[in-house]
């Protein structure tokens, strides 16, 4: 009974994983691919039909590179604001205590579910039309500056150092900015990492955001141009499926590989106190 | 569940401190946590809770885009952009098209999600491995993964190849009818490991003794699967409801790119898309925010809805 019960769930789950994975593997073997083989003999790769060149027609049509420091800097900004300000609203939510950190952490909580249909509007016209920051990396980065999951993930790890650490360190003379350099932050080393990964994949894989505030293709973010060319210029080109997919690859690999290097950073905990809206 | 922001710092938390000290300074015990939250406050305010009143203020506008630093007179017409989004037929046909989604993708994924995640609690062999592949279309842009839904589901496509006869005509994602459960199969796949990871942290929650009595009293494991398990994650359940129903309401990039942009004639046209379309690309900022408003409140009386009938609270 438990045997077939057991060997039940492994099908279940094989046959998961497999509608889970075909899909990419379905996309590296599209980009390969001098024609496009829609077939079932299309998805086991044929070495006669096996080219790089759609990688270099995708390029010719969206500059990956460009796209690519582009959705870095986005990115890049989004985690400088979020490990500098984020960390130290977590600290000051965990650690310290101050008139008002109740109601701040509530705040924490609400922007949690606000849901971006509502502020895309307003947003739109006071980054763009208002301060003129269409076209530009701040007004891409500003409204995902601070990850406020990423802050109750700081404020949990804070909360779980031992409290005498903290009375031992002002004993001894340590001013709270010194805490919290010196014996706070290498403490939680683990939860900036966790912080660092499941930020990333917020702007990393954004499209609306950078889609409406730019429309210069030189800079775009790769996830922008790369849905630009599907819209728009895809139909024009002699493979326009494996383009895409050769597309695809580029940009789906960063955080697809660092998701797998670091996977075991991304556990439930963190995640479940974090709900995205 | 609400998009109201109290302004920060106002609200007096009765601090426990024993009547026998002297009261502590006004800001509290470490004023510098405040200094250290101002960043982020005013990140809220700035980025959350301007936003939100703008927006309803704007709704009741006659708002439109001008040169920056021009002043231009934007008078108040009352209810007049929610009568222009209410008149509208491509507004209900696109509340009716994120209907259809939800109706799709919201018990699609809850099913999918705990029996997966079940599956994966008990699993000892190869657990990193599935754990990974489904976590994998979540960590990914839909953009990428939308290239090859695109292949896979075109007139010619692998999936139409294997169905043979049986493939839909107009095919999927071109074909009225199918367009948007196509979207909603596509949102279910990408999503699922986010809610599989919601669910395997509920199921540590869940006592073992209860598998155990159940098992003594002569339940399989279908029996133990309904009697034990659903109901001690119904508080996740309750969560995956809400995420999944706000996300849904929230679909933009899909229909996007999918389908060209709510095709076939706006049979996969969603609120968002809409409101993108009358805001910014027409120009008409104000009617897209009182259509904004308007889903929020739909969002929120299916949220209540779903948290009453789901019984959320005495968990």
């Amino acid at each position: 009974m438990t045997r077939i019960s057991a060997s039940l769930r492994y099908v279940l789950l094989a046959l998961g994983a497999l509608a889970f994975l075909f899909p990419f593997y379905y996309m590296i073997v599209g980009s390969l691919q001098t024609s496009p083989d829609p077939t079932l003999a299309g998805a086991f790769p044929d070495p006669a039909n096996i080219t790089g060149a759609n990688y270099v027609n995708i390029n010719e049509r969206v500059n990956l590179f460009q796209g690519l420091a582009n959705s870095g800097i986005f990115t890049g900004g989004v985690l400088l604001g979020t490990v500098v300000f984020g960390v130290i609203a977590g600290y000051a939510l965990s650690v310290l205590k101050w008139r008002g950190r109740g109601a701040t952490l509530v705040l924490v909580l609400l922007v949690q579910v606000v849901p971006f249909q509502l502020l895309m509007i307003p947003l739109y016209v006071m980054i763009a039309r208002d301060y003129g920051l269409s076209d530009s990396y701040l007004g891409m980065i500003l409204p995902f500056a601070i990850n406020s999951t990423a802050v109750l993930i700081f404020r949990q790890y804070f909360l779980q150092l031992p409290k005498e650490l903290f009375d031992a360190a002002r004993i001894d003379g340590a001013g709270e900015f010194r805490i919290l350099w010196s014996v706070a932050l290498p403490l939680v080393r683990p939860a900036l990492l966790t912080a660092v990964l499941l930020t990333f994949i917020g702007p990393w894989n954004e499209f609306l955001w950078p889609f409406l505030i730019t429309k210069e293709a030189a800079l775009q973010p790769l996830a922008v141009s790369l849905a630009n060319f599907i819209s728009n210029v895809a139909a024009s080109t002699s493979n326009p499926f494996g383009a895409m997919m050769a597309g695809a690859v580029v940009l789906a690999g960063p955080a697809v590989a660092l998701f797998i290097i670091f996977q075991r950073y991304f556990v439930s905990n963190d995640l479940g106190s974090g709900v995205k809206g | 569940m609400t998009t109201v922001a109290a302004p920060p710092g106002t609200t007096t938390e009765p601090e426990e401190t024993p009547p026998s000290r002297r009261p502590r300074r006004w800001l509290g015990e470490h004023p510098l946590g405040l200094l250290l939250s101002t960043p982020y406050l005013l990140f809220i305010g700035l980025i959350f809770a301007y936003p939100i009143v703008f927006s309803v203020w704007m709704s009741f506008q006659d708002y439109f885009f001008a040169a920056p630093g021009a002043e231009v007179d934007r008078p108040f017409v009352g209810f007049d952009n929610y009568l222009k989004v209410v008149q509208d037929p491509a507004v209900w046909r696109s509340f009716g098209n994120v209907g259809v989604f939800l109706l799709i993708n919201v018990p699609l994924t809850v099913a999918l999600s705990l029996l997966l995640a079940t599956a994966l609690d008990k699993v000892v062999h190869a657990r990193t491995f599935f754990r990974v592949s489904y976590y994998v279309p979540y960590v990914t842009a839909s953009v990428a993964v939308v290239a090859v839904w695109l292949f896979l589901f075109a007139g010619s496509g692998l999936v139409n190849q294997i169905l043979g006869p049986l493939a839909p005509e107009p095919s999927w994602l071109i074909n009225s009818a199918l367009a948007m459960p196509t979207i909603a199969l596509f949102v279910t796949w990408k999503g699922l490991g986010f809610y599989i990871l919601l669910y395997l942290a509920a199921l540590q929650n869940v006592s073992k003794e209860l598998y155990e009595s159940a098992s003594v009293d002569g339940a399989g494991a279908v029996r133990r699967f309904f009697s034990v398990t659903v109901p001690g994650v119904r508080p996740a359940t309750v969560l995956v409801f809400l995420l999944a129903t706000i996300t849904g309401a929230n679909l933009f990039t899909e229909p996007y790119l999918l389908t060209g942009g709510g095709g076939p004639n706006g049979a996969s046209t969603s609120p968002v898309l809409l409101m993108y379309q009358k805001g910014i690309e027409q120009g008409n900022p104000d009617v897209a925010s009182a259509l904004g408003v308007i889903l929020i409140i739909f969002v929120l009386i299916i949220a209540w809805v779903q948290y009453r009938f789901l019984g959320g609270k005495e968990s």
